[in-house]
């Protein structure tokens, strides 16, 4: 039955397989264990996956900063959970609003929605309306309202599953009891769109916990600091460094003692993606979904 | 017939009071894209005037095209253009043919369990931000501890200055896309290959193809479709650059500009660093029109090539 060709096509399939997926998570390993070697070691020998000393000085020092590193902490999981709220909010009101064809322009509104995926004004353009029209420099609302909060892919997609997978029937037999749209919607909509909520819900989760582009457009070290995130707090460690490298001769001015070591840096990018590589395998299958909802034309 | 009367009663029943509660959750909606998506498209305006700050940002006086004819004059914008469309053109063809490549491997795995195993691990780069990925390309890549050198110097070879040398670029971004990003492509083609119904493949079984005969007169037409919806949101995209994969993987390093600048570095530059709003703002609403026009025109081809594969 199991042909040789049957075999040999296992053994390549796998074969290539193990490849991708050992590169695929070689870099993380690499990371992990750099953050466990002893910083002296590594700075002579260089980072190893079989180090000659370990050490976990980098995540004690970790703790002793905590009062940055846990702030950052408490930042990015405010900013994603409100940010993620918002944006479920803002995006299953206005796609319910479009799938009733009773709703007058709803055609409108839904070019409207689809336009903005085809031409954007730019990063320029957006920068000024944020800043000058908006004044959202240095203010959390610069972590949650620019860009993330609401996207015409997610429109489109729950748009779609309130039209298709939610029967009709259970709309009209909700209105003859006397219900309202908004009730209809809090009642009936949104316990029957559990799925497509926790799909886009994740993704949009993912990609708020994962920003750093808003902080570094929106949020000055002077006096937007306190409200980094932990992707922002890796983000400034590499702009100082870069800094250091270009003004090497004018080192005085910078507090060197703000540049951790490489192994603290190494561990500090390991406390940022924990909680990803923690939920994911729980969560892999939403992950899955959400790609392959959103890939293809909704 | 029961269905239609309550449709018609509630239509004539003061449809006001369905209509309006409908438009008051519409309209988080559309203030949001008004103020995220719109206002910017008029905020285009910016790149036809001089920026003055004593006369604000409406105030300033029009200068119709010279912010472009600066831009176009500038060694820097055409390197960054130039840069934006090779790497395009690069990561669309190479992205394609591996991840299709991984899919139908993938797919061809027996063990489910194996299967849901490497897919998962694949996929796990998509889902953390460019600011790690530039941590974990230093703890390769860095001079003094990455462990690249440490490898080259164990073997007794010249250890390389990798953040300071652009000839290495062009691949280790490359490398980095496609680390990222295949995991992202891989699941959908799978999820698409996945869907094809099994008779074809059994009809050919019987007929004695091989699995590469399936593969090359079953799989991959039937894939065609996918590739190209792909292939039009890539070509809407080729000048506009991933961000985070140009800016943080070579840590903006000056040194190699000529390689890594694409546009979306180079607008962040000239608008954060330099404070140059003429260019930046000119480089930026180049880059919008000229993607909308791809995406119009990329299409438009398929439309007339195939259009039930069109997007629009």
């Amino acid at each position: 039955m199991k042909s040789k060709e049957y075999r040999l096509w296992q053994i390549l399939a796998n074969a290539v397989m193990l490849i991708f997926t050992l590169g695929a998570i070689i870099p993380f390993i690499l990371l992990i264990i750099a953050s466990f070697t002893d910083n002296n070691w590594a700075t002579v020998n260089g980072f190893s996956f079989f180090p000659g000393k370990w050490s976990v000085a980098a995540f004690e020092y970790i703790a002793a900063s905590w009062k940055v590193i846990g702030k950052s902490y408490l930042m990015t999981i405010l900013v994603a959970a409100s940010g993620t709220f918002l944006s479920i909010l803002v995006t299953t009101t206005f796609a319910f609003a479009i799938s009733e064809e009773i709703l007058p322009g709803r055609r409108l509104l839904n070019f409207m929605c689809i336009f903005t995926m085809l031409f954007q004004g730019g990063m320029v353009a957006s920068y000024f309306i944020w800043t000058q029209v908006f004044h959202i420099r240095d203010t959390v609302a610069a972590l949650i309202f620019p860009g993330l909060l609401m996207n015409a892919f997610n429109v489109i997609l729950v748009k779609n599953y309130f039209t298709f997978s939610i029967p009709e029937s259970l709309k009209e037999a909700a209105r003859i009891d006397g219900a309202g749209e908004v009730s209809i919607f809090v009642r009936i909509i949104m316990p029957l769109s559990k799925p497509i909520l926790a799909t886009i819900g994740l993704m949009t989760c993912l990609s708020y916990w994962n920003d750093w582009t808003n902080g570094l457009y929106y949020l000055s070290v002077k006096n937007g600091s306190q409200f980094f995130t932990i992707q922002l707090i890796l983000n400034q460690i590499n702009e100082n460094i870069s800094y250091l490298s270009k003004n090497a001769s004018q080192m005085a001015g910078v507090n060197i003692g703000s540049l951790p070591s490489t192994t603290v840096r190494m561990a500090i990018a390991v406390v940022g993606v924990l909680p990803i590589l923690v939920i994911y395998p729980f969560l892999q299958k939403y992950f899955v979904k959400g790609i392959t909802l959103g890939g293809v034309k909704g | 017939m029961a269905k239609n009367t309550t449709v018609l009663l509630s239509k004539k029943k003061r449809p006001w009071r369905r209509i309006i509660p409908l438009y008051m959750m519409a309209l988080p909606g559309i203030i949001y894209m008004i103020c995220n998506n719109y206002l910017p498209m008029f905020g285009i305006t910016i790149a036809f005037k001089k920026l003055s700050v004593a006369k604000g940002f409406w105030g300033s006086d029009w200068v119709g095209l010279s912010n472009f004819k600066f831009l176009f004059q500038s060694n820097t914008a055409f390197t960054s253009i130039r840069n934006t469309v090779l790497y395009n053109v690069v990561f669309i063809i190479l992205g394609t043919v591996i991840s299709i490549s991984v899919a139908i491997l993938l797919n061809e795995v027996h063990s489910k369990l194996a299967s849901r195993f490497y897919q998962s691990l694949i996929l796990l780069p998509f889902l953390i931000s460019w600011v790690v990925v530039s941590y974990l390309v230093y703890a390769l890549l860095s001079s003094d501890t990455g462990l690249i050198n440490s490898l080259l110097k164990s073997l007794g070879l010249n250890t390389v200055n990798w953040y300071q040398e652009k000839s290495y670029w062009p691949v280790i971004l490359t490398i980095c896309h496609i680390w990222k990003g295949v995991g992202y492509s891989m699941v959908i083609y799978l999820s698409s290959i996945v869907g094809f119904s099994q008779d074809y493949f059994e009809a050919a079984r019987i007929d004695g193809a091989s699995k590469w005969q399936q593969i090359r007169r079953i799989t991959l037409p039937l894939l065609k479709p996918t590739v190209i919806t792909m292939f039009i949101l890539s070509v809407g995209r080729i000048f506009s650059s991933d961000f985070g994969l140009f800016y943080q993987v070579p840590k903006n390093s000056g040194a190699l500009y000529d390689v890594t600048q694409t546009i979306d570095v180079y607008v962040y530059n000239a608008l954060m660093k330099n404070s140059d709003y003429g260019m930046s703002s000119a480089a930026s609403v180049f880059q919008s029109v000229v993607g909308f026009a791809m995406v119009l025109a990329a299409n438009f081809i398929v439309r007339r090539y195939s259009e039930e594969n069109a997007i629009f």
